[in-house]
């Protein structure tokens, strides 16, 4: 998929990734999730390559994809509970809602929200994970401006508690002193990347 | 055993002992048939079709042994990531598939004449039954996806499961037999002392197994026995470098082809 | 340990209220059960000896199917909303999820099954002494058919006509459980105990609990990728 792809990042770095469609942004996305295996090459933690450590890997590790896990049945309140419990993170879930305005959609079933609100329940996963590795595919889509600005807000305050965001994204996105990476540049072949935390 | 898992020095070591393995089969295959067809008596009771234990037996036990190899190598690529372990297992299913197809084919030939049935429920057969159901499944999970490899790994799990299953069904399927027994045909036709002498006729790796014991099966009936055992399971190793090379060769067209489509 | 125990009980909830919330799709599996119970009287006649004789092989064979036809709602609708992925990014172990997950399968679709199993009896002129061991016998066998259930849905994630091919892998894997919970009626009708047969269910459960969710969990991982 990619060739002669290498980079490295630092606490408190920020990456886009950008590139046309079709370029691997999603699959890259993925492969530093562990959601893939790279055919060659590794992506390391502090030095230490991520499969021998994958679980503790995906502990530290928050990946918002395409999809939004959110089930018609149950409500806002029931499914940010659940996540939290899965992360061990239950006491934030009303700050998480607050944070992103849901707080007065707590009782809503899934199967009323509207495409922004699904897309903000997904994002509460992202304050309700204690990961420092932040992995977001199009993490926009289908927000008004005004939560963009308090994802690009989020995202900021994760980078000054020194964690790490990889970002792909279409729109504009306000990621100060970030790294880009045009992915249209690496197709294809072999993959490599380094991404000390 | 890792210097043997790179897929093209094992290959180079296969194909070498290839031509050795055919130059032993044939002669022995030869001599088997000859000895099991012509040179040997017929039973006192079955005739000629006591003849069908020479392809009969070896199948069963082949169908059994090429499920191992599988389970094997599927548990070597699990744990060791090897990819020459997939290759095997997938080399090794077909070939199993059809022993234990043939296996059930010459035990229901065998039946008709003995039981008066093509079928009974006997637990042999009905272990062997199942046994071919696990490589019909093994076969449609690895090929259930549209990207073949992407079946390499579920296909490895379905057969390390079946392995620690099969004795579980042996045992229930032996269970249920015994349980039944009294009502299978098996029981109302033969009374009394004829039945101790069929039976060790009818149950062939009993016999087999009896005869390993230096019991029961003569050796005039022995002899070819041995030999198409040994001659199937050459036949089976010549079979399964075969199906190894093209499997090779399958996975390296398809990395070349991704190569091509990403240049 | 208590940690552990959180997601797991987080991970049962969760698929309970699902269920609960979808009972339409309960009542479908018990409605498969009834009414292809009902179909055998006119396969092979309502005389009722020949119904008793047939009756805890039908109960049996009909209480595997349903369970095997609800098998695609532990994980392909979680895999097609992004849900599973994110259970395997989480740091909780994916072998209790899963395990959870099948505890969730069972009291949704055996512990209802084994509840119109009388009913079914009924209907099929099932012998009045063999009532205790048909139900004991299904509840020691049926949390094993939704564990090793678990482990062929988890197999055939992302495969084309996963449906029928799940079908295919676990059918014959069940074929033990459903020989001892049989036999364990048949035997107690003519005058034995049903003790052995109650031992290898649970023998059967008991492996079952550790190993079934450990394939499953491997297989969901492969799943999730791509």
């Amino acid at each position: 998929m990619f060739e002669g792809l290498s980079f490295s990042l630092e606490a408190g770095d920020a990456l886009l990734l950008t590139g046309p469609n079709g370029s691997g942004k999603s699959s890259l996305l993925r492969l530093l999730a562990g959601l893939l295996t790279p055919l060659d090459g590794q992506i390391c933690v502090n030095g230490t390559p991520v499969h021998e450590d994958i679980e503790g890997h995906r502990a530290n590790t928050a990946y918002l994809g395409h999809l939004d896990p959110i089930k018609p049945t149950l409500t806002v309140l029931e499914s940010a509970r659940f996540w939290a419990t899965m992360l061990g993170t239950l006491d934030r879930v009303d700050l998480a809602l607050s944070m992103l305005n849901l707080s007065d959609l707590a009782a809503a079933p899934g199967r009323v929200l509207s495409s922004g609100q699904r897309r903000r329940l997904s994002l509460t996963r992202l304050l309700l994970s204690p990961a420092d590795l932040w992995l977001l595919d199009e993490p926009t889509v289908g927000l008004d401006t005004r939560t963009v600005a308090s994802v690009e807000q989020m995202v900021a305050e994760h980078r000054a508690k020194g964690g790490v965001v990889v970002l792909s994204t279409h729109i504009e996105f306000k990621l100060p002193g970030a790294k880009t990476l045009d992915l249209g540049d690496f197709t294809p072949a072999a993959f490599q990347a380094e991404a000390p935390v | 055993m890792h210097r043997f898992a790179n897929p093209s020095q094992f290959m180079r070591v296969a194909e070498a002992m290839l031509p050795w393995m055919v130059a032993l089969c044939i002669p022995l295959m030869g001599a088997g048939l000859y000895y099991g067809l012509w040179a040997s008596p017929a039973d006192y009771q079955q005739y000629d079709t006591v003849r069908i234990m020479y392809i009969h037996v070896p199948t069963a036990f082949l169908a059994q042994a090429s499920y191992v190899v599988m389970a094997l190598g599927s548990a070597s690529f699990l744990i060791w990531k090897h990819p020459l372990g997939d290759l095997i297992a997938r080399a090794a299913a077909p070939i199993g598939c059809v022993f234990a197809f043939i296996c059930l084919v010459t035990g229901s030939l065998w039946g008709k004449p003995t039981w008066g049935t093509y079928w009974v429920w006997d637990a042999r057969l009905t272990s062997m039954l199942i046994l071919f159901f696990l490589f019909l499944g093994y076969l449609a999970l690895a090929n259930a996806f549209d990207d073949p490899a992407r079946g390499d790994k579920p296909a490895a799990i379905l057969a390390v499961v079946g392995i620690v299953n099969i004795p579980i069904i042996k045992f229930s399927v032996y269970f249920f037999n015994t349980l039944h027994q009294k009502s299978t045909l098996f029981g109302d036709l033969i009374s009394g002392g004829e039945e101790a002498a069929m039976s060790a006729l009818q149950q062939p790796e009993i016999a087999a197994a009896a005869a390993q014991q230096g019991s029961s099966l003569p050796p005039s009936m022995l002899l070819p026995l041995m030999l198409m055992l040994v001659a199937f399971s050459l036949f089976f190793l010549i079979l399964l470098v075969l199906r190894l090379r093209g499997e090779l060769a399958t996975v390296r067209l398809r990395a070349l082809r991704a190569g091509l489509r990403a240049g | 340990m208590n940690d552990f125990l959180a997601g797991f009980r987080a991970v049962l909830i969760r698929d309970l209220r699902l269920a609960l919330r979808q009972s339409a799709d309960l009542a479908l599996v018990l409605g498969f059960f009834t009414i292809a119970a009902s179909l055998f009287p006119f396969g092979v006649g309502p005389a009722p000896e020949t119904l008793a004789r047939i009756a805890p092989g039908v109960i049996w064979v009909l209480a595997l199917l349903s369970v095997m036809l609800s098998l695609d709602r532990l994980f392909e609708q979680d895999l097609a909303d992004g849900s599973l992925e994110q259970m395997v990014l989480t740091p909780r172990p994916l072998v209790l999820t899963v395990l959870a997950k099948a505890l969730a399968h069972w009291i949704t679709t055996g512990l209802p099954l084994i509840a119109i199993t009388p009913v079914i009896g009924i209907l099929l002129n099932f012998p009045t002494a063999g009532y205790s061991t048909l139900l004991i016998g299904l509840a020691l066998g049926t949390p094993s058919l939704s564990l090793i259930g678990a482990v062929g849905a988890a197999l055939t994630l992302g495969a084309r006509r996963a449906g029928l091919l799940i079908a295919l892998l676990v059918l014959p894997l069940y074929i033990p459980i459903l020989i001892f919970g049989v036999t364990a009626v048949e035997s107690v009708l003519t005058g034995f105990e049903a003790r052995a047969h109650f031992l290898y269910l649970s023998a059967i459960l008991a492996a079952a609990i550790p190993l079934a969710p450990l394939a499953a969990a491997a297989a969901v991982r492969h799943g999730v990728e791509g």
